[in-house]
């Protein structure tokens, strides 16, 4: 898992400073960070304002836009919306994805490649791409629009970064340890539940964060083919922002700030069980195949 | 019955037992275990590998006839329609560029260990999250005439009138460097932690410079993971549909080939031009991938890190 092995005497070191390319590098950083916080607080702001013409601060201070927010673009049952879909997705790809993950990381057999090359192009096409040929089919057979229909299509994606995310998390799991557990008499569901679930558990819990994260955030394919009663909030989010002079500016910000403070909870809950950049390190291994 | 799902036409000869098949198959590395597979290849050709298919041969069969390639000739020869290939082009490949670049000097900066470099990781990660409605939102507030950025300006003297940023090509790059920046970044970041210090130390040792280890040491190094995450960002940022609607100019501009396909589906219902729009947005992205990938193979592809493990 780890995928760097420091020395473990090196002293910790302060930030690195004097040169002029490395203050160059932290101005850059700070002022791409402060325009970020800049931007997010105006949304933010924006949403608690009465009134914002001029001026660097809104005329007064409201929290009105909420509750209206709430009521017109019937947050309530969007959220339930978003909640459901995303945990089925979740789970779905949890269920059929880790199997997967260990069939291809423990055997080697013929055609292996193709099937890896399958699961790795849902993964490089933009979602548009197939989102499209995939919204057409889903109208043909009447599940757009349905939640069966968003779920379906929120899969594509999901189930192969779980299979590429679990595939080295198996690898580097000693073969030897099911063998074991057979010799002592396990059959195969008990290797999986006592033996192998338990060992893959970090890996499984960062992939379903990671595939949860992703699911809230995914506009295009929820977009082609959701319709209002199975659109999830950023969906919802895009349509507001999308038809402008219809509803107040900042009932929209106010709605925005409501699907920031929900990223904001994932990315924290994902940050408490996922080293970002040492999942990374596990999917890299994916494309290089 | 569990063996025949997976049988493959190298089947050994006939004339042995099943357990002799089970067993030369299983040699093979055909077992049982590969039925976990099943379900998620099902699923993939199912929903993925179908509908790609079906929608390659709906874009065979134009709407209103003129053999198969109608669609194809149609989006060529229309200039609105063709301009989209490079607009998109313009906006993605710059927004890949630049995220990756960034990426390196400051990367290259947080490896090592030092006080708040989770906290400062985590900073630059947060607008993974954010996603491209928000950040368009935020952006047409933040950089409008009136929002604060271009009040900043103004104050300073910098400049005499608002500065135009949003409805326009800036717009949609600022946005996709926000949403595309921390994602190259942690790619990044993972593949310079993933190189062993003890090289740079050894150049250090032997009289290299910052600079000539950054060239010759960690540059080449990384090159190989540079590539692969220029790959990813480019493909991140070639579909930008969100933000090239809302803070773009998607009439003139920033009518990106996600829009040009989204119109022909859902605004003309002429499904046959959007497949056809769909699979050539994929066949250019997939060009530049494959023009990435065979330089990254002219690179070092060695491992990185010295010593794992020990």
């Amino acid at each position: 898992m780890t995928a760097v092995s420091r020395p473990a005497g090196l002293p910790r070191v302060r930030l690195p400073k004097g040169r002029l390319s490395g203050w160059l590098v932290w101005i850059s950083v700070v002022f791409f960070l402060v325009n970020l916080f800049a931007l997010i607080l105006s949304v933010v702001v924006n949403s608690f304002g009465t009134r914002w013409f001029a001026g660097w601060l809104p005329q007064g201070f409201t929290g009105a836009w909420y509750s209206d927010a709430w009521s017109e673009f019937a947050l309530g049952d969007v959220l339930t919306v978003t909640l459901e879909i995303t945990l089925i997705v979740v789970a779905l790809a949890l269920l059929i994805g880790v199997p997967a993950g260990y069939a291809l990381a423990r055997r080697d057999f013929p055609g292996k490649r193709i099937v890896m090359f399958l699961l790795l192009l849902p993964v490089l096409l933009p979602p548009i791409t197939y989102g499209i040929p995939l919204a057409t089919v889903l109208y043909k057979v009447h599940l757009a629009g349905t939640m069966t229909g968003v779920v379906a299509a929120n899969l594509v994606p999901a189930l192969p970064f779980v299979v590429l995310v679990m595939t080295p998390f198996v690898e580097q799991i000693d073969a030897n340890v099911e063998s074991a557990a057979r010799m002592c008499g396990a059959r195969t569901r008990q290797v999986f539940t006592r033996v192998l679930v338990p060992l893959l558990l970090p890996g499984i819990l960062a992939a379903g964060i990671l595939v949860l994260v992703r699911t809230v955030a995914m506009f295009e394919l929820t977009f082609l083919v959701a319709d209002a009663d199975s659109q999830t909030l950023i969906v919802a989010l895009y349509s507001a922002a999308f038809t402008p002079g219809i509803r107040a500016a900042q009932a929209i910000d106010a709605m925005a700030v409501i699907y920031m403070a929900l990223s904001a909870v994932l990315l924290i809950v994902a940050l408490m069980f996922v080293n970002p950049t040492q999942i990374v390190a596990q999917v890299r291994e994916a494309p290089a195949e | 019955m569990a063996v025949e799902a997976p049988a493959r036409p190298a089947a050994p000869a006939p004339g042995r037992g099943r357990g002799g098949l089970r067993h030369r198959l299983a040699e093979r590395g055909v077992d049982r275990v590969l039925l976990l597979l099943v379900p998620a290849v099902l699923i993939i050709g199912l929903l993925f590998l179908y509908p790609m298919l079906y929608g390659v041969s709906l874009s065979l069969q134009p709407k209103n006839g003129g053999g198969p390639l109608r669609n194809y000739a149609d989006f060529f020869q229309d200039s609105y329609q063709r301009g989209t290939v490079w607009k998109t082009l313009k906006l993605a490949l710059p927004a890949a560029l630049i995220n990756v670049g960034a990426s390196v000097p400051i990367a290259y900066r947080l490896r090592g260990r030092f006080r708040g470099r989770r906290v400062l990781t985590a900073l630059l990660v947060l607008p993974v999250t954010l996603g491209t409605v928000l950040v368009a939102d935020g952006l047409l507030r933040y950089l409008g005439p009136k929002g604060w950025f271009n009040r900043v300006l103004l104050d300073l003297g910098l400049v005499d009138e608002p500065v135009r940023l949003i409805y326009n090509y800036w717009g949609v790059l600022f946005s996709l460097i926000i949403t595309g920046f921390p994602f190259a970044f942690l790619l990044v970041l993972s593949y310079m932690s993933g190189i062993d210090p003890t090289l740079e130390r050894a150049a250090a040792t032997l009289g290299a410079g910052p600079w000539q280890r950054m060239r010759r040491i960690v540059l080449p190094l990384l090159a190989p993971g540079l590539a692969t995450t220029f790959v990813l960002a480019f493909v991140l940022a070639f579909s930008v549909f969100p933000s090239a609607n809302l803070v773009g100019e998607p009439a003139g501009e920033t009518r990106v080939m996600a829009i040009a396909a989204y119109q022909a589906a859902f605004e003309k219902y002429d499904y046959s031009m959007a497949s056809a729009i769909a699979v050539l947005m994929g066949v250019f992205e997939l060009l530049v991938i494959s023009v990435t990938l065979l330089l990254r193979g002219r690179l070092y592809t060695g491992p990185a890190m010295g010593g794992k493990g020990s």
